[in-house]
């Protein structure tokens, strides 16, 4: 059971008796008034998106999904290739289901992924991925200040903030919760 | 190279925070306010429905200043400004952190109308103090400070965005519902807002409206949406203040929750009080306001995760 102090990005719970992923929170409180938690919330099956608002002591049923070893495999126009590591079984997902995991996949990156039924609806993938910077622009030499930061694009092409001593080529480590840079790899 | 990268990428929002702090003692200081300093931890904090203290050895930090500095006025002090830290349990999000920044101000001789003048004055002062000038930009919508700032009461914004009316969304228990749903979202987008008069009972301290006492003399200001100040003229009545504490006591029984002490000198000292207003602001909302922070968490050096 989740309570309303469980709820955050990436949540998935029971609602009406289908499996929903958070994918918008925000803690409110008008003025003197109430703790609010506003969700937005997507069917992990219809895709349909829906705003709750809920109070404090409110609870939650945690979806009932299984959820199976798997690892990405390819990506074809808008499906994503998954391979079960035990009985080598494939499974495919459509790029709504794989949501914002696509920024830090690569090809055999070992991930969760959600079965409901025979469908899969869901990947979750481990917390720190290693990346390859494709593109940033060089350090300017002398700044030592470390107070400012730079664009890198990553293999997958996300963009994202890297420290400026990072250099094109290198491995780093991001934080697939927040998609922050996390730390170099050390090598 | 910094070892905390993050604690080092916020070094322009640091400086800026502290040019605001700064700004704001400059025009309290030359609008002959007196800085004061009361104490952090006390024993009975003033009890509202949905504030929870954190409890300190015995006593509480305080979640506002309001007591201590009210008794200030109350003791003659007729006008007191304070920045200070304050601490409310289990308020964690984009706008909030469970410990912050408020700036609260106490004035004797005025009510909430002269409080949302001199808001209006100290934020545009401020906002030219450090260079934001009369425009701001905030989550994508153009804001001017320029006079006069858009004044709205309560049951009017209700009628306007919340489709349907204060009375109704408080006999069906969903005001607050309404007020972040509807409500909230549209103050404060293309010129800063004041909302007043609140319903009676959402206003522990604050004085009824004589004319209208189904409504408390309080108001919010709003920036981008963006909740960044309460005030009210003071309820300067002992008995009825008395009274207000007991039911707000009973409320939190009813729930559960640890019942506070009275706060006795405070409610004895009261019969002293002048006429007069008092307002909080959140200052780290207020930053991130200036400079267009997406969460709190830019704006404090450390977040209690970060620690």
């Amino acid at each position: 059971m989740y309570s309303v102090a469980d709820l955050k990005k990436g949540l998935k719970l029971t609602l009406d008796g289908a499996p929903y992923v958070v994918i918008a929170f925000e803690f409110s409180k008008p003025g003197k008034g109430q703790a609010l938690y506003r969700t937005k919330m997507r069917n992990m099956i219809t895709g349909v998106i829906l705003d709750r608002t809920y109070r404090s002591g409110e609870t939650f049923e945690p979806a009932r999904l299984e959820e199976r070893q798997m690892q990405y495999l390819y990506k074809e126009d808008t499906h994503y290739t998954f391979m079960d590591n035990q009985t080598f079984e494939q499974v495919q997902m459509g790029e709504d289901a794989v949501g914002e995991a696509k920024n830090f996949m690569i090809d055999n990156l070992p991930v969760d992924i959600l079965i409901y039924g025979e469908k899969a609806i869901g990947v979750t993938l481990p917390n720190f991925v290693n990346l390859r910077v494709v593109q940033t622009d060089p350090w300017v030499k002398g700044d030592t200040s470390g107070s400012d930061s730079k664009p890198a694009t990553l293999e997958t092409g996300y963009v994202l903030r890297v420290p400026p001593f990072i250099e094109e080529g290198e491995l780093i480590v991001v934080d697939t919760r927040s998609g922050d840079y996390s730390t170099r790899v050390k090598g | 190279m910094a070892a905390n990268w993050n604690l080092a990428l916020k070094r322009e929002a640091l400086m800026a925070r502290a040019r605001i702090t700064q700004e704001i003692r400059r025009f309290f200081i030359e609008g002959g306010y007196l800085e004061v300093e009361t104490p952090l931890r006390i024993p009975a904090p003033a009890p509202e429905s949905h504030i929870e203290p954190l409890p300190s050895n015995g006593w509480f930090l305080h979640t506002s200043p309001e007591i201590c500095m009210k008794r200030m006025v109350a003791a003659g002090y007729d006008r007191t400004f304070q920045l200070c830290h304050c601490w409310r349990a289990g308020e964690r999000g984009q706008l909030h952190v469970p410990e912050f920044t408020m700036l609260e101000w106490y004035r004797a001789g005025t009510d909430y109308c002269g409080l949302m003048d001199e808001c209006e004055a100290l934020v545009r002062s401020v906002a030219e103090g450090v260079g934001s000038g009369g425009m701001l930009r905030f989550r994508g919508a153009d804001i001017t400070l320029s006079s006069p700032w858009q004044r709205i009461s309560v049951r009017e914004a209700f009628l306007q965005h919340g489709r349907t009316s204060m009375e109704e969304a408080l006999q069906r228990d969903i005001f607050d519902e309404v007020m972040v749903e509807l409500i909230e979202p549209q103050l404060g987008m293309s010129r800063p807002t004041f909302i007043y008069d609140y319903p009676a009972s959402r206003g522990a301290l604050a004085r009824l409206k004589e004319s209208d006492p189904t409504v408390a003399e309080r108001f919010e200001l709003y920036i981008g949406g963006v909740e960044l100040a309460n005030a009210f003229s003071e309820l300067t009545d002992p008995q009825e203040q008395r009274s207000r504490f007991e039911s707000e006591a009973a409320y939190r029984a009813a729930q559960g929750r640890t019942p506070f002490p009275l706060p006795e000198k405070f409610l004895q000292e009261l019969a002293a009080m002048p006429p007069s207003a008092g307002i909080a602001l959140g200052v780290d909302r207020l930053v991130m306001v200036l400079l267009d922070a997406a969460a709190i968490d830019e704006v404090v050096a450390f977040t209690p995760e970060d620690l």
